[in-house]
């Protein structure tokens, strides 16, 4: 537990990484607030939990980076905030991230980049890098984040933090902001795999308010095996290609070294459909985005550009300076894949393929497999600037993460070594609902990993 | 427009009766303040996700039941994308190619054709948008989304209907099952019932189906055939002055009695419809469709059938009585309570469907008090004058027939000896009267009784008077 004025402190420390999106002045008065409402008797009592700034909260506004929510508050909480809150715990501010949850690197923030805590020059990963950066800082212990296609592992991995995205239908999406819906899920960083698990715990479970949330009781907590003895571990060689970073390759060698002188068994496996993940995704991804969007038009809330007479002129001029490129660029795609006459050559398809893909992990996991493990991302955090002309290469940076989402599954990331400073991240992809096993391995691992050396 | 047949098919949309909207909790409930009915969900705010109401899907699913339909274990809530401001979302939650239900019939009573079993496409659900107010403001339009996520079904007939009064008809009928199985109230006015019409026109004789255009805005139930009468003689005065129909939608305009069309601006062309990812496919069990299906009363047509069987009623009589289940079920009571079914049929058609009517629909005289009228006058006891004063009275002021009856001194009198006096009075006042009735000309009876009720004021008992007419005229010299 921690007392408001030092949670704030610690955060006005790191206010040059642009991570926090909420006023230091604001945030001192509501954690005053918070910390003296705060319910002593739960599980995370006094704890400070940064959110990403698409997760609805009363405290605060909810813009997700983007100007078309300039100032706007939401006038509930998102039921994972209603769970935190009944927990004991703070809400900390809110995250920078890109907008609407697009993009790996948090340059795409209507807000300015945010800066990676341990080289300024580069990117904390995203879209939620204000999240994972003020958790590698060390400003807060724990953090929301989301994903639609490795929004908090790919961050976790270039901060070297350690990230979980659920199983899909674990957390309720109720108050999430939608991108993908059928791919979004919240998630989770922490410092350590306990300190994350324990807040996934806290906001997981069953929600009436939303239709795609299992009825299921909230996960619970594995205690730190004695072993490994039992696991079976596939590594995925569509995962391993002869293009991999060579230090990212001799950290997971270094890490599978580890699980295996633990107990585990270890054994290569193939996800035939990997090759086509990220064109799936940025089909279905973009189709989703393309409706979900359509709400924000000026009508109702957030601001209105130009607010002209005529109607199409509102929504034009509002949509077109509310929105950033990468947003804009995706409406388009998704619209252009949802129409008539293209809607069966892509969404169709996508959907196909993406059903094949879920079908390639059923395989693996019905041979015995418990547990996937693969690097997070090719690289460590790039440098910022390095992919912002090149979308298809900055989309890329997802292509370990991107198929847990595709499959609905639970996955993963915690750091496992690093090149020159920089992180390097590992993954582990469970099966469906089975997050405890997943936390398991990951509890054995991080206990013998040395996370902070060179590989 | 001889040698014209016209095609016409409806799309209805219905409001179902449920306390709550489609998808969230707020009221459904007509005439509030504006946007006071609405939360996060209806209002579409950032991170607002919908979760069906299964007490609508139940009421979908007895109306798909009650036309016949297929009903689908597995449908698709699927997105409706366009953009407008009374849509808060910027999509509309309906079905598409997986819908709730498929594949059923209307049967209709077409004064052209006789039985008319017009086949009902697809049954589905969907959410309603908001409502733009465009005469409120000047220079402005306001939006109230009380009205937003409510929930409707969308019933879409073949293209079966050959012409506006058959649309009429159809619609008609298809309100009259919707309000007996109680899933709707069907009121036009309050917006619970919409219909739009797809309409082309063909030679007679000819089985192609031409283009077609789509009628909107026919906002009240009178409008239906007028509209679509109008757009019948457009086209057709089109084609024959060597024009083209173009598929378009056509406006109706009441006041004008037009149809204009609408602004190709005003239309979207491509819905990119897709499932939605935040509504799991809705799964039916076959317990959950059995058990509307034992929810659903008998229906208006085997109600029919039955009050022809049981009570030996005419056709006629039985789809009049079975024409709403108020009236029904009053009837079924009248006769239980008891009374002999075919004197009840009588008086409902005529004295408690009059009342009715001026009424807001009430049945004012409660059945047991026309069962006891009904016996009052088998009994002898009132005239059936005297019977529609005291069924007014009750209808007015409620209270027991007999009573009311003694209070207004409409008893009959049944004592031979007043009916005598008066029987005396009249013929004495009568003489040459008398005098042709003797002559052979008996059919003056009939007079004679009418002038001793007269002279009665009604309280005579008109069988006693004949009888006492007879034998004084018999008698007399």
């Amino acid at each position: 537990m921690s007392d408001a004025k030092a949670v704030a402190d610690r955060l006005s420390k790191v206010k040059r990484l642009n991570a926090l999106l909420t006023p230091l002045k604001d945030l001192r008065k509501s954690l005053a607030a918070q910390t003296a409402a705060a319910r002593p008797t739960g599980v995370l009592y006094g704890m400070p939990v940064a959110v990403k700034d698409n997760i609805c909260t009363v405290e605060f506004t909810t813009s997700c980076g983007s100007r078309i929510l300039e100032g706007y508050r939401s006038p509930y909480d998102a039921t994972a905030i209603t769970k935190l809150k009944a927990a004991g715990a703070v809400i900390a501010g809110k995250t920078n991230c890109d907008e609407f949850a697009m993009g790996s690197s948090t340059e795409h923030s209507a807000y300015g980049r945010v800066l990676h805590p341990l080289d300024k020059a580069r990117v904390p990963g995203g879209s939620s890098g204000g999240s994972a950066a003020l958790v590698a800082a060390g400003a807060v212990p724990a953090a929301l984040g989301s994903e639609t296609g490795g929004s908090v592992r790919q961050p976790a991995s270039f901060c070297g933090v350690v990230g979980i995205k659920p199983t899909y239908g674990r957390v309720s999406r109720y108050g999430l902001v939608a991108f993908g819906s059928s791919l979004d899920q919240i998630g989770v960083f922490g410092r350590s795999v306990h300190d994350a698990a324990r807040v996934l715990s806290v906001i997981s479970g069953r929600d009436s308010r939303d239709a795609t949330c299992e009825d299921r009781d909230p996960l619970r907590l594995p205690t730190v095996p004695e072993s490994l003895q039992g696991f079976v571990i596939g590594l995925p060689r569509e995962y391993f290609p002869a293009e991999l970073d060579p230090a990212v390759r001799r950290a997971c060698e270094r890490a599978v070294r580890l699980m295996k002188e633990q107990g585990a068994s270890v054994r290569e496996v193939s996800l035939p459909h990997t090759p086509y993940a990220v064109p799936t995704y940025y089909v279905i991804a973009p189709a989703e985005a393309s409706s979900n969007l359509a709400r924000y038009d000026g009508v109702r809330y957030g601001p209105r550009f130009n607010g002209s007479a005529d109607l199409r002129a509102l929504y034009r001029s509002t949509r077109g300076q509310g929105f950033g490129p990468e947003v804009r660029r995706r409406v388009l795609v998704g619209t252009y894949v949802l129409s008539s006459g293209y809607y069966d050559a892509y969404y169709k398809r996508a959907q196909q393929m993406r059903a094949l893909i879920a079908q390639d992990f059923r395989n693996v996991f019905d041979r015995g497999v418990d547990l996937l493990f693969t690097p997070t991302t090719p690289t460590p955090a790039f440098k910022a600037g390095e992919k912002l002309g090149d979308p298809i290469s900055m989309y890329l940076s997802d292509i370990f993460t991107v198929t847990a989402n595709l499959a609905g599954l639970p996955a993963m990331s915690i750091p496992i070594g690093r090149m020159k400073g920089l992180p390097i991240g590992g993954q582990f992809i469970g099966q469906a609902f089975l997050e405890d096993e997943m936390l398991e391995a990951a509890y054995a691992l991080e206990r013998v990993v040395p996370a902070t050396d060179e590989g | 427009m001889a040698g014209w047949e016209t095609v016409i098919g409806l799309e209805t949309h219905v409001q179902l009766r449920t306390r709550s909207k489609m998808f969230c909790g707020c009221s459904t409930a007509f005439g509030a303040a504006p946007n006071t009915h609405v939360c996060p969900v209806c209002l579409g705010l950032p991170g607002a996700l919908p979760v069906p109401n299964g007490a609508a899907i139940g009421l979908a699913v007895r109306g798909a039941l009650a036309l016949g339909c297929t009903v689908h274990p597995r449908s698709i809530f699927a997105r409706k994308n366009y953009f407008y401001p009374d849509l808060p979302k910027g999509y509309q939650i309906s079905q598409f190619d997986q819908p709730l239900a498929t594949n059923g019939t209307l049967s209709f009573l077409s004064s052209e054709r006789g039985i008319v079993n017009a086949t009902i496409v697809r049954l589905h659900i969907e959410e309603d948008a908001g409502k733009s107010i465009h005469d409120r403001f000047a220079k402005a339009t306001a939006v109230d989304l009380n009205r937003s996520g409510v929930p409707l079904i969308e019933i879409v007939s073949g293209p079966d209907l050959r012409s506006p009064a058959e649309a009429r008809a159809y619609l008609q009928m298809l309100k009259q099952l919707l309000e007996y199985i109680g899933i709707s109230d069907c009121d036009m006015e309050k917006g619970s019932l919409r219909v739009d019409a797809n309409l082309s026109i063909r030679r007679a004789g000819e089985t192609v189906l031409n283009t077609r255009t789509e009628v909107k805005n026919i906002n009240a139930f009178s409008f239906v055939e007028k509209a679509l009468s109008v757009e019948r003689d457009r086209q057709v005065a089109l084609v024959e002055s060597g024009g083209t129909v173009i598929q378009q939608t056509m406006l109706y305009d009441s006041k004008e009695s037009t149809v204009r069309p609408q602004r190709s601006k005003e239309e979207s062309h491509d819905y990119r419809y897709f499932p939605d990812p935040d509504l799991p496919p809705l799964i039916l069990t076959p317990e959950f469709v059995a058990e509307q299906q034992s929810e659903l009363p008998e229906l208006p047509g085997a109600k029919r059938d039955r009050f022809v069987a049981t009570y030996a009623l005419s056709r006629e009589h039985a789809a009049v009585l079975t024409a709403s289940r108020a009236v029904a079920d009053y009837f079924e009571n009248v006769v239980r309570a008891p009374a002999e079914p075919q004197a009840a049929a009588n008086w409902i058609m005529t004295e408690a469907l009059a009342d009715a009517k001026d009424h807001q629909e009430q049945l004012r005289v409660p059945a047991g008090a026309l069962a006891q009228i009904i016996a009052l006058v088998k009994g002898g006891t009132l005239s059936n004058q005297a019977a529609k004063k005291v069924f007014a009275e009750v209808a007015a002021k409620g209270g027991d027939p007999r009573t009311i009856a003694e209070s207004l001194g409409l008893v009959q009198v049944a004592d031979t000896n007043v009916l005598a006096g008066w029987v005396t009075d009249v013929l004495g006042a009568h003489a040459p009267e008398v005098g042709r009735y003797k002559n052979g000309e008996t059919k003056l009876m009939a007079f004679f009784v009418g002038q001793v009720m007269r002279a009665s004021k009604g309280k005579a008992d008109p069988k006693l008077a004949q009888r006492v007419l007879e034998e004084k005229l018999a008698s007399a010299p």
